[in-house]
């Protein structure tokens, strides 16, 4: 909006505006202009008031209420909306008011329309900038307070158990022998290892998260870690008498971190087992093409509706279903999955049927000389 | 001089060692209780009995679970009154509380209490709510 009692000024700035166009490399579209004119601050304000513009381009001297005082309503009520103060002549004491009262900038009068032009780019990008910047800020701040929600909820949770259940031996609630707390002992001793394991994951949350971590990226061969991850999970899948078994017939190498592609499969394969079936199996399978390396875990557990699959990789996601309800985890498990692949470029697929079972695919690319 | 017949106690939260502990210290309390494990649970259970007063945790299968289940409770028996048991406020700093006359319409609960409350303090908000 132009505000300014000459009708040459206001018919100039909607000339020179009209064709003129800005482009930012940081945004897709072009930037252009369209002139709204107030011949008097009254006008000026009950614009504003119905459809506040985004830039104010404001002459000090006006008929009725001052520049100053059109100023200071918009600092009042529409903060986000930047004043350039058109001047007609140097005033030192004007200036030092309109910039403690929040005009952005100043344009003298007259000026050529490159002088009016290079202004109206440099007030444009501070807006962009800003309201992108709030943007972000917002939507952070958002992200982390979910996250702190949902991770202080179930850090506590466990305590809250642990301390119930110490309480009552406390207060010797279940009787005087040792025996009959077996059974509450085994549920505190259980919720600790949660607790535990949640921890663990964070920690590796954190460590894929942190962009300061150099990684190793090496020549690895994925049937390698698996073998290692295998070993290290099978006590655990025959404690549930699950078949584990890995099927791989030749190496498959990808350019990758060694503790990333571990942390990787371990979530994989112990996600398999745990929401699994008494009897049931997991296979751990990989192949290759010249421009992909691919790896898929199999299980024959409990499986994921289709409703459910899109919120898998949601952080403190835990589908609930009364097959999956006695199984512990932290929630954090695939969207550390997913973070590691992003960083690769792998694409992670998800097949599932309710009650048959469930397959995840890891395709990494491997023609891309420098992964991620 | 008989008896009165014991009152019933629904406790719904997804958290099986604290529905057991709060189990516990209710039915010590001298009620009978019934528990579920979800909002869905707990409707399902709410077609066939009508508690004499509910606890209900507030954050089950998503946020607003024990919000949600407070509001259907009461449309299906608007006598029963309902303690929302939640660890929220803690974890979040954002505090609840139903002093309001708006807050009461739309939050279906009678009292809110923190989770980790003694079990003598529960037990005299139970009382004070059956008016016994």
């Amino acid at each position: 909006m132009v505000v300014d009692d000459e009708p040459g000024i206001r018919s100039g700035v909607s000339r020179i505006l009209k064709n003129y166009t800005i482009n930012y490399p940081f945004l897709e579209d072009d930037i252009s202009f369209n002139v709204v004119e107030a011949a008097t601050g009254e006008e000026a304000i009950e614009i504003i008031q119905r459809k506040p513009p985004a830039i104010v381009l404001l002459d000090n001297k006006l008929p009725g209420i001052q520049g100053i005082d059109v100023l200071q309503f918009i600092s009042a009520h529409e903060p986000n909306i930047l004043v350039m103060m058109i001047t007609s002549y140097a005033s030192l004491e004007l200036a030092v008011k309109a910039t403690n009262i929040g005009a952005h900038d100043f344009v003298p009068k007259p000026f050529t329309p490159q002088e009016l032009r290079s202004s109206i780019e440099n007030i444009t990008k501070h807006y962009f900038l800003r309201q992108m910047t709030r943007k972000l800020h917002r939507e952070g701040k958002q992200v982390r307070f979910e996250f702190l929600t949902m991770l202080s909820h179930e850090l506590k949770a466990p305590l809250n158990a642990i301390e119930g259940y110490l309480r009552m031996m406390q207060e010797k609630q279940l009787g005087e022998s040792l025996d009959d707390y077996q059974e509450i002992i085994d549920r505190s001793l259980s919720r600790i290892q949660s607790m535990r394991n949640l921890i663990m994951d964070l920690l590796d949350l954190t460590r894929v998260e942190s962009g300061k971590r150099e990684r190793d990226l090496q020549d690895i061969d994925l049937t390698l870690v698996a073998r290692l991850v295998v070993e290290t999970m099978m006590p655990m899948a025959i404690q549930r008498d699950v078949t584990l078994t890995l099927e791989s017939d030749e190496p498959v190498v990808v350019k990758a971190d060694a503790d990333d592609m571990e942390i990787l499969l371990n979530n994989l394969i112990s996600n398999a087992i745990k929401y699994n079936v008494e009897g049931g199996w997991v296979k751990c399978k990989f192949s290759k093409t010249p421009t992909y390396a691919t790896c898929s875990v199999s299980d024959s557990g409990v499986g994921i509706s289709a409703d459910d699959i899109p919120k898998l990789f949601h952080e403190f996601t835990r589908i609930k279903n009364p097959l999956s309800r006695n199984v512990s985890g932290s929630g954090l498990g695939l969207s550390i999955v997913k973070k590691i692949a992003d960083q690769y470029g792998a694409e992670i697929k998800v097949e599932s049927t309710l009650g048959k079972g469930s397959t995840f695919t890891l395709q990494f690319p491997v023609s891309a000389e420098n992964p991620a | 001089m008989p008896t009165p017949a014991k009152k019933t106690i629904l406790i719904v939260d997804d958290d099986v060692d604290y529905l057991y502990q709060l189990k516990f210290q209710v039915e010590k309390m001298g009620f009978e209780t019934v528990t579920a494990e979800s909002q869905h649970e707990a409707e399902t259970l709410l077609n066939t009995i009508k508690p004499d007063l509910a606890i209900l945790d507030l954050m089950m299968e998503s946020e607003d679970s024990g919000f949600i289940l407070s509001y259907k409770l009461k449309r299906k028996y608007p006598d029963v009154p309902i303690i929302i048991a939640t660890a929220v406020s803690a974890e979040t700093g954002m505090t609840f509380g139903i002093n309001t006359e708006e807050e009461r319409k739309w939050i279906k609960a009678d009292l809110y209490l923190e989770k980790g409350i003694r079990p003598d303090q529960l037990h005299r908000e139970i009382v004070k709510l059956l008016k016994l």
